[in-house]
């Protein structure tokens, strides 16, 4: 079971938290025109990367935010979280 | 029966309290402190199951975690449990077990002609026999291995024990309580770390229980009793026996299975038979020991043959002998150990040590003693089928390939040493890249990739000194980094033998002439030819060997036959053993009971059970209940000899006719507040919503971004900047995350706040033409009149001194209301509403009238709206604003969801208006076409319509538009249904929707 730091609440047990998918996808804005290309990239495409990947969690059980964990695909170490509002670097 | 192999005296057993326990049906007695193998083998038992492949005779190989072969299945306290190690299992007063593994009994057992008739025999058993002819399998293979093979049998009872799960959070796990454990835990502890020492055995100490060692004025025992107590009174230590850390997982969580209640007659009241601990610890110190390993020779499965340590422990723990006629087989120093102990009880051993010339210590002492000791020597094959009778022996040469001639010599016993093999298990679960240690020819920990240090002979370190020194040391080292404090322990002076190197021998070659099964992995029954046969045939990787084989895969998990199957395979390939490679050691290290892992979650607590504050109303009036996701709802309220059928009729009848109310408390609340609340509702839902006016609900469609319908429900203005959104029961909690998830990550811009408030609020909906007149009854000073209050509308009330709010919205199609108060006063709502109304004929209806009443209206919900549909799916096309944009609408122009013969809900009448059909039913064109026939659509909800009185469903249907009067059949093969229908519209019930304007 993981081991996540919850910027809001500090080191929280996986079970406590939802995954919320990759977090780099950001969506189109609204009513702006979108290719289909463009619109299936954001709704289905995911790359599903080995190593270093960002992504969100919910704190579900816990303080109720959606945070930016950078967790390693293959071994699971976690490297960095970040509140919702901070951008990735 | 008499002890016969019991000694006189010694051992830590307690003398004073005999135990009275019954193996296949037989009485024997014990004595409090054994386990039922040292009991079985103090009154002659050798014999105690047979080998899973071939049915050989099975007796006891080891003392501990490590048992291969006597596995038993244990009764206790009216219950069974399959896969007990018989020398882990205590005695307790009572005991039964009885062998597994044969049929019908363990001295005569059919399947031991497998031996004979080698039908079973060859590596990749399964794959070869088994697959031809594939008729067989059923008639012949299957049958016969479901009788004659197996570990036990699962009880089919519900299991009446309880289990518990328990976190917990530490400074240092240590797992093993031998020297390194205890020489860590104390130093750690004396610098105020939180320790958390877990000891798998009842008794602590490992190997200081059994081995002649002094440290400082104490013997090892005595140390071990003296820290042990020391560190129990510690506050900052937890001190565990019985206790298994069977798996190391991410992020340093441990799991350990603590048997609470497995070593007495009964689990007593309100304790746990097993607790699970879930540890996270910063640091963890795996102090685990070593076991020994076999030397490998014919017939060597034979009961009598086993471990020498295990002889030992028998010896020095329970005062048992494993023979009176024992011979030693070694390459190394620890046989002697043994064989001293022997000696020193009054029996002569013989030693046979594979080295030519080997001096030490103790091996001086053991000549001291006059024991018969032969250099050069081996055994070449044991004799005797149920127990060892004799032993066939022969010199063998230095370059170990040639053998000498072939002597017999009697014995009932043959200890075995091949040297030690480190307990790595956790290490490698943690992720660590093991390596390949030449001096002790086995893996130890190499690298870590978490926070794990592993100490003394776990880590391939043999002598006393060394292991105490180092365990000090990083006990010491680890804790004064989490502590910041240091607390120096002078080290004690530690006396032991030296012993001398071991020789790398582990395999007796065969005999002219002889073909003995030499075996690897006793558990499996995987002999030396089963891996020549492997790699023969072209397998090269060790993970494919083992898999065709099935070496190391046994509930063992190879624990004494991995290092001998690399070594062979190495051999074999000329390859060093490194090269080799081992196999992933995974968990559980040791079984774990299904019961421990589940723990409290078993029927009604695999889930919490949610109750709306009127449940004790509901109970009190016949209320039958039925499970909606976690909460319990009233399904119908029983009234005489009524069923659910008659009385969901009539809950429904009475809704249309007079007046009904039903508890609505488990929909989904949400307080949404802030300036931009109505900008957040337009984004979210697919209709408009900026310019609904305050005090009015609006029913409304939300979608994911795929364009499939999330959730439907009404929101209502409280005030300006304030909303009360309903979903619905199903997707409460999903609904909250997703408008979490856009107000955090997507538009932080948007100024909104959102909380659950489904706890908060109790509802009861009021529904029928007569609702209004219960409604002015209810709230004599609020205008409810149709102008006061029209549909769609809201307003505050006064309920005898409660503050509510009524909204006018329905569900069932009828003139409704629903009223929420705050929750501690739903009850008191509640009589009200049942006191009032019963001049108007009111009863309390349940979800199945519910249900009737939406699907006759063809009011989707959660069937419908089931992850699958679109809004043109659900006719909820109206309410897709073409104004703005939306979650989700960009989806919709999707090539497949605006197809022309899109599906679209529908209603379904049967024929004959009379066979009601079975929800999740297939419509077909032709009842009668082959197989498979066109599927065009399903039925998603049935009811009996009560305003038509037959049955009515509605169904999503494949160009369902262009269906409406088409006669076609509803098939459930499932209940062997052929039906047929027309097709009408899902609106069965005043289509223009005047009733609930009324
Ligand atoms: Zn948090």
């Amino acid at each position: 079971m993981l081991y996540i730091k919850c910027p809001h609440c500090g080191m929280r047990s996986q079970n406590e938290f939802s995954y919320g998918g990759d977090a780099t996808i950001k969506r189109p804005e609204l009513g702006k025109e979108i290719s289909d290309q463009d619109w299936d990239n954001f709704v289905y495409n995911r790359k599903s990367l080995r190593g270093k990947h960002w992504e969100l969690w919910q704190h579900l059980s816990g303080c109720r935010q959606w945070i930016k964990v950078q967790r390693d695909t293959a071994t699971h170490e976690i490297f960095k979280t970040l509140k919702a509002n901070e951008e990735i670097s | 029966m008499t002890q016969s192999f019991r000694l006189e005296s010694g051992g830590l057993i307690n003398r004073d309290k005999k135990i009275s326990f019954k193996f296949n049906g037989k009485n024997y007695y014990g004595y409090e402190g054994d386990t039922l193998a040292s009991a079985l083998i103090a009154n002659g038992v050798h014999l105690i199951g047979r080998s899973f492949k071939y049915h050989r005779p099975r007796g006891f190989f080891g003392a501990g975690v490590d048992e291969p072969y006597a596995i038993v299945q244990l009764y206790r306290n009216g219950e069974t449990e399959p896969n007990i190690k018989a020398t882990e299992q205590e005695l307790f007063e009572g005991l039964e077990a009885k062998s597994v593994n044969c049929w019908p009994s363990v001295n005569f057992d059919v399947g031991a002609i497998n031996n004979f008739l080698k039908i079973f025999l060859p590596a990749g058993f399964y794959y070869k026999t088994f697959m031809w002819p594939k008729s067989f399998w059923y008639k012949i293979y299957e049958p016969f291995i479901r009788r004659a093979a197996g570990l036990g049998t699962a009880s089919i009872k519900h299991d009446k024990e309880r289990y518990e799960h328990k976190y917990e959070y530490c400074d240092l796990l240590i797992t093993g309580s031998g020297p390194s454990g205890l020489a860590s835990a104390y130093s750690a502890a004396k610098n105020g770390a939180k320790v958390i020492l877990a000891e798998d055995k009842s008794r602590f100490g490992g190997t200081l229980l059994t081995s002649e060692v002094n440290i400082g004025n104490q013997s090892g025992k005595e140390w071990a009793d003296s820290i042990i107590s020391e560190l129990k009174e510690m506050p900052n230590v937890t001190v565990k026996n019985r206790s298994q850390v069977f798996g190391y997982y991410d992020h340093n969580m441990l799991v350990m299975s603590e048997r609470i209640s497995d070593h007495l007659p009964k689990t007593k009241k309100f304790h746990p038979k097993q607790r699970l601990w879930y540890i996270r610890a910063k640091e963890v110190l795996i102090s685990s020991g070593s076991i020994e390993r076999p030397i490998v020779f014919g017939n060597n499965d034979t009961p009598g043959v086993m471990l020498s340590s295990a002889a030992k422990e028998y010896l020095k723990v329970y005062g048992v002998l494993v023979g009176k006629k024992p011979l030693v087989f070694t390459n190394n120093d620890s046989g002697y150990e043994t064989a001293i102990e022997f000696k020193k009880n009054g029996i002569d051993p013989i030693i046979l040590d594979t080295r030519k010339e080997p001096q030490s210590e103790i091996i001086e002492e053991a000549k001291n003693m006059n024991i018969n000791i032969k250099n050069s020597y081996v055994v070449v094959a044991a004799q005797g089928y149920k127990k060892v009778k004799s032993a066939d022996i022969a010199k063998i040469s230095d370059n170990k390939e040639e053998l000498g001639s072939i002597e017999n010599i009697e014995c009932d016993c043959i200890c075995v040493s091949g040297f030690w093999t480190p307990t790595i298990h956790l290490a490698s679960q943690s992720g660590n890249k093991t390596k390949f240690n030449e001096d002790i020819d086995a893996f130890v920990p190499g690298i870590s990739k978490q926070n794990e240090k592993t100490l003394g002979a776990a880590n391939g370190i043999y002598t006393l000194e060394e292991t105490l020194k180092d365990s000090f040391e990083n006990g010491n080292l680890l804790s004064k980094k989490i502590t910041n404090n240091e607390n120096k322990i002078s080290f004690p002076n530690v006396v032991e033998k030296k012993s001398t190197v071991h020789d790398k021998f582990w395999c007796v070659p065969l005999p002219k002439g002889k073909n003995y099964k030499r075996f690897l992995d006793f558990q499996n029954d995987v002999a030396v030819s089963d891996i020549e046969i492997a790699l023969k045939e072209g397998y090269r990787s060790i993970e494919h060997v083992k898999r065709y084989t099935t070496l190391g895969m046994a509930t063992d998990q190879g624990k004494t036959s991995n290092l001998n199957g690399l070594q062979l395979v190495s051999k074999i390939e000329n390859k060093v053993v490194p090269a080799v490679g081992h196999t992933t050691f995974r968990p559980p290290y040791s079984p774990v009971s299904i019961g421990a892992i589940v723990g409290r979650e078993v029927g009604k607590h695999s889930k919490p059970t949610r109750k709306s504050p009127m449940h004790s109303w509901h109970e009190k009036n016949n209320a039958v209940f039925v499970d909606a996701g976690v909460w319990l709802r009233p399904r119908y309220y029983k009234r005489g000899e009524e069923n659910l059928f008659e009385a969901s009729k009539r809950e429904a009848r009475n809704v249309r006719t007079n007046v009904g109310v039903c508890d609505v408390t488990t929909l989904g609340k949400i307080d949404i507040k802030g300036p931009d609340a109505a900008e957040l509702l337009n984004r979210v839902y697919t209709n408009a919503w900026l310019k609904l006016p305050v005090g009015k609900a609006r029913y409304g469609v939300m979608l994911r971004e795929d364009g499939i319908v999330m959730d439907d429900g009404t929101t209502t203005r409280i005030s300006e900047n304030h909303y009360h959104m309903t979903t619905t029961t199903a997707q409460a909690a999903n609904v909250l995350s997703h408008l979490e998830y856009y107000l955090q990550l997507v538009w932080p811009e948007l100024n909104v706040n959102v909380v659950s408030t489904t706890e908060q609020w109790a509802g009861a909906a009021i529904a029928g033409p007569k609702s209004r007149e219960v409604l002015k009854k209810l709230f004599p000073n609020t205008d409810v009149t149709n102008e006061g209050l029209p549909f769609m509308g809201y307003m505050e009330g006064d309920l005898f001194g409660v503050k509510a709010k009524i909204f006018r919205i329905s569900f069932s199609g009828e003139l409704a209301y629903e009223v929420n108060v705050e929750s501690d006063y739903g009850y008191f709502m509640w009589e009200k509403i049942i006191e009032v109304g019963e001049e108007f004929g009111i009863q309390p209806y349940g979800t199945e009238a519910l249900s009737t009443l939406r699907i006759e209206m063809g009011h989707v919900a959660g069937s419908e709206l089931d992850g699958r549909t679109i809004p043109y799916d659900n006719s909820l096309e109206g309410l897709l604003s073409k104004k703005k944009d939306f979650i989700g609408k960009r989806s919709l122009s999707r090539k497949a969801f605006a197809a022309e013969d899109r599906q679209k809900i529908v209603g379904v009448v049967p024929l004959d208006k009379k066979t009601s059909i079975p929800e999740g039913s297939h419509l077909v064109k032709d009842s009668n076409a082959p197989l498979p026939n066109p599927k065009l659509g399903y039925i998603s909800a049935s009811c009996w319509s009560v305003e038509h009185d037959n049955p009515f469903s509605l169904a999503i249907l494949k160009d369902g538009k262009n269906m409406i009067g088409e006669k076609l059949f509803v098939m459930s093969p499932l209940k062997n249904k052929v039906i047929p229908v027309e097709i009408v519209s899902s609106h069965y019930v005043d289509p223009k929707g005047e009733r609930v304007r009324s």
